[in-house]
């Protein structure tokens, strides 16, 4: 049994069929990747896992420890290990990095604050009063968002495109952040369209078009994503190209 | 009396070590009389007691900076009264001055507190004005905060004014800026209402002076049955005045909140914009507070300290 699982889940939006019986099963401190095309409807899959008002609504079934989280609102779900890091983190007019980092952290203290944002190579002296609104960089609001998780040390954390912005040199800190959560017993979900991400997964899982089409380890799934679907002229429209 | 007045004062807005200090100038009322005052060099500080109230001329002498913020105190500890100040205050030129006003009415049962300013910064000046209301949790208190403020070529004009602390009971802000050449003016207003209390913004600003500037933002936030009412009104007439008000009201159980913003430019090369939203917290804030494991009420809180910092 895994720590995690998706059994046949199936989600409408606005009358549009997005996820399609999808089940995939996470290995307990694993890292894993969910990988696909623009559009095949991984964050719609990550919202739904984490409860989103709006992704209520699906059929199947979605199980944490083997029992159903289907009826827990967002907070229960977090309380009980679960979160995610967002693609596209919301902003936060007046709310300083400290204080967004503090309201997830399981240990408080300035020091650990201090350590996580150095992990994601911010400087704490600069960035913990900044605020977390419109004058962060794309980049470094990602960096905070996996910072607010590395202090949250959840269970199991979803990161939606956690290079999404993040320059080649700043990449290193937010994988060796990546196997810190690991590392501390966190089961990871890497969401991706980028074989480099893909890389620093275990396993993984192929979506394409709301639909699960190929699983299995890392290596397998790379060679499969890089030979079948980035030349693929799928409606999902990979543009991806990225090199070895 | 007028000690442990002004002890309490001090106390309560947190600025006993400031008044003690020779190189802070500072002003505190209570009620209708000058409990307290230091002035400094350069700094001319007029207080008459009038009837429910003091009349108060500040005159910042050409080209003095006064370096530490200067305090003054308007409280009145009575349940019930009126308080009425009238202030004029004259920056001249090439001065700078910031005052931090502490404006307190901890027991307040039907109290009204009367703010009559009138404002001239010189050119080159600068005048940065923050006002802090604490007030009393029984919504006893009513404040009519006026100033009419005119601004010199390149002067500086900066006031924010919050309430944060207390129940409002009712308040309505009236400010209006006048702005010459170059002039920069930024009017901010923070306010938390809740059980009935009422809320009224008017803020305006007149862009007079070629490439004068203007931000006029107002942050409030109203639960239960409070009532928030917010009218910004930005005009440009002289070339390459820029201008931008901004609006943010969250909104929660029963209360209610509006914006009118009046935005007119009257010269071609001028350009104003204005951005107001108003209504319940922004979901995806709350959506991803909510993923780290905060309830909806934590979420919530957190979202507006943040947005009334
Ligand atoms: N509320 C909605 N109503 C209708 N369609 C939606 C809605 N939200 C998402 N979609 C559609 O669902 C599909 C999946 O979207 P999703 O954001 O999950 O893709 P993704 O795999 O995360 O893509 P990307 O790599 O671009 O982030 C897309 O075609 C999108 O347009
Ligand atoms: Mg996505």
């Amino acid at each position: 049994m895994g720590i995690l699982e998706i059994k046949n889940l199936s989600l409408s939006l606005s009358g549009n069929d997005i996820l399609h019986n999808i089940s995939l099963e996470f290995t307990e401190g694993h890292i894993h990747a969910i990988i696909g095309p623009n559009g095949a409807g991984k964050s719609t899959l990550a919202f739904t896992v984490m409860g989103l008002e709006g992704y209520k609504n699906f059929e199947g079934d979605i199980l944490l420890d083997g029992r159903s989280i289907k009826n827990m609102p967002v907070d229960g779900r977090a309380k009980a290990g679960i979160t995610l890091g967002w693609q596209e983190p919301a902003r936060y007019e007046g709310l300083s990095v400290k204080e967004f980092m503090r309201a997830s952290a399981k240990d408080k203290s300035d020091k650990a604050i201090k350590e996580a944002l150095i992990k994601v190579a911010l400087d704490p002296a600069v960035y913990l009063k900044r605020a977390v609104d419109k004058t962060l960089s794309g980049g470094e609001r990602k960096k905070v968002e996996l910072a607010s998780i590395l202090v949250m040390m959840p269970r199991v954390v979803m990161l939606d495109e956690p290079d999404s912005g993040i320059d080649v040199a700043s990449l290193k800190n937010i994988f060796e952040t990546i196997r810190l959560l690991k590392k501390g017993g966190s089961t990871v979900i890497l969401i991706t369209h980028s074989l480099t991400v893909l890389d620093e997964a275990e396993d993984a899982f192929l979506i394409c078009h709301g639909r699960l089409v190929e699983k299995g380890s890392g290596r397998k799934m790379r060679h499969y994503f890089k030979g079948r679907c980035l030349p693929c002229n799928h409606q999902n429209e990979p543009g991806e190209t990225e090199g070895e | 009396m007028n000690n442990l007045d002004a002890e309490r004062l001090y106390k309560t807005a947190g600025i006993e070590e400031a008044l003690n200090d020779p190189q802070t100038a500072h002003l505190t009322i209570s009620h209708d009389k000058v409990v307290s005052s230091r002035s400094l060099p350069g700094l001319e500080v007029i207080a008459k007691e009038i009837k429910d109230g003091v009349d108060i001329k500040i005159v910042l002498n050409e080209g003095i900076v006064i370096k530490n913020p200067v305090h003054m105190c308007f409280g009145m500890l009575k349940k019930e009264g009126i308080q009425r100040i009238l202030l004029d205050i004259d920056i001249k030129r090439k001065a700078a001055i910031s005052v931090l006003a502490h404006c307190i009415f901890p027991d307040a049962v039907k109290v009204q507190h009367i703010m009559d300013g009138k404002i001239k910064v010189g050119e080159g000046a600068s005048y940065l004005y923050f006002e802090k209301h604490i007030h009393a949790e029984t919504g006893g208190v009513e404040v009519y905060p006026k100033a009419r403020v005119f601004l010199s070529d390149k002067a500086r004009f900066k006031t924010e004014f919050e309430l944060l602390k207390g129940r409002v009971g009712k308040i309505f802000i009236d400010y209006e800026t006048t702005c010459l050449k170059e002039s920069v003016m930024e009017m901010t207003a923070r306010i938390s209402g809740r059980g009935d209390d009422i809320i009224n913004i008017k803020e305006s600003g007149l862009l007079e002076g070629e490439g004068s500037r203007g931000v006029l933002t107002s942050r409030v936030a109203v639960r239960e049955n409070a009532r928030a009412e917010v009218f910004n009104k930005l005009i440009a007439t002289a070339p390459y005045a820029r201008g931008h008000v901004d609006c943010k009201e969250i909104v929660q159980d029963k209360a209610t909140a509006s914006a009118v913003p009046i935005v007119e430019v009257k010269n071609p090369k001028a350009h104003i914009t204005h951005e107001a939203a108003i209504g319940s917290v922004d979901s995806k804030q709350l959506q991803t507070l909510m993923s780290r494991g905060l309830s909806e009420e934590e979420a919530v809180e957190t979202i507006i300290k943040g947005l009334l910092s």
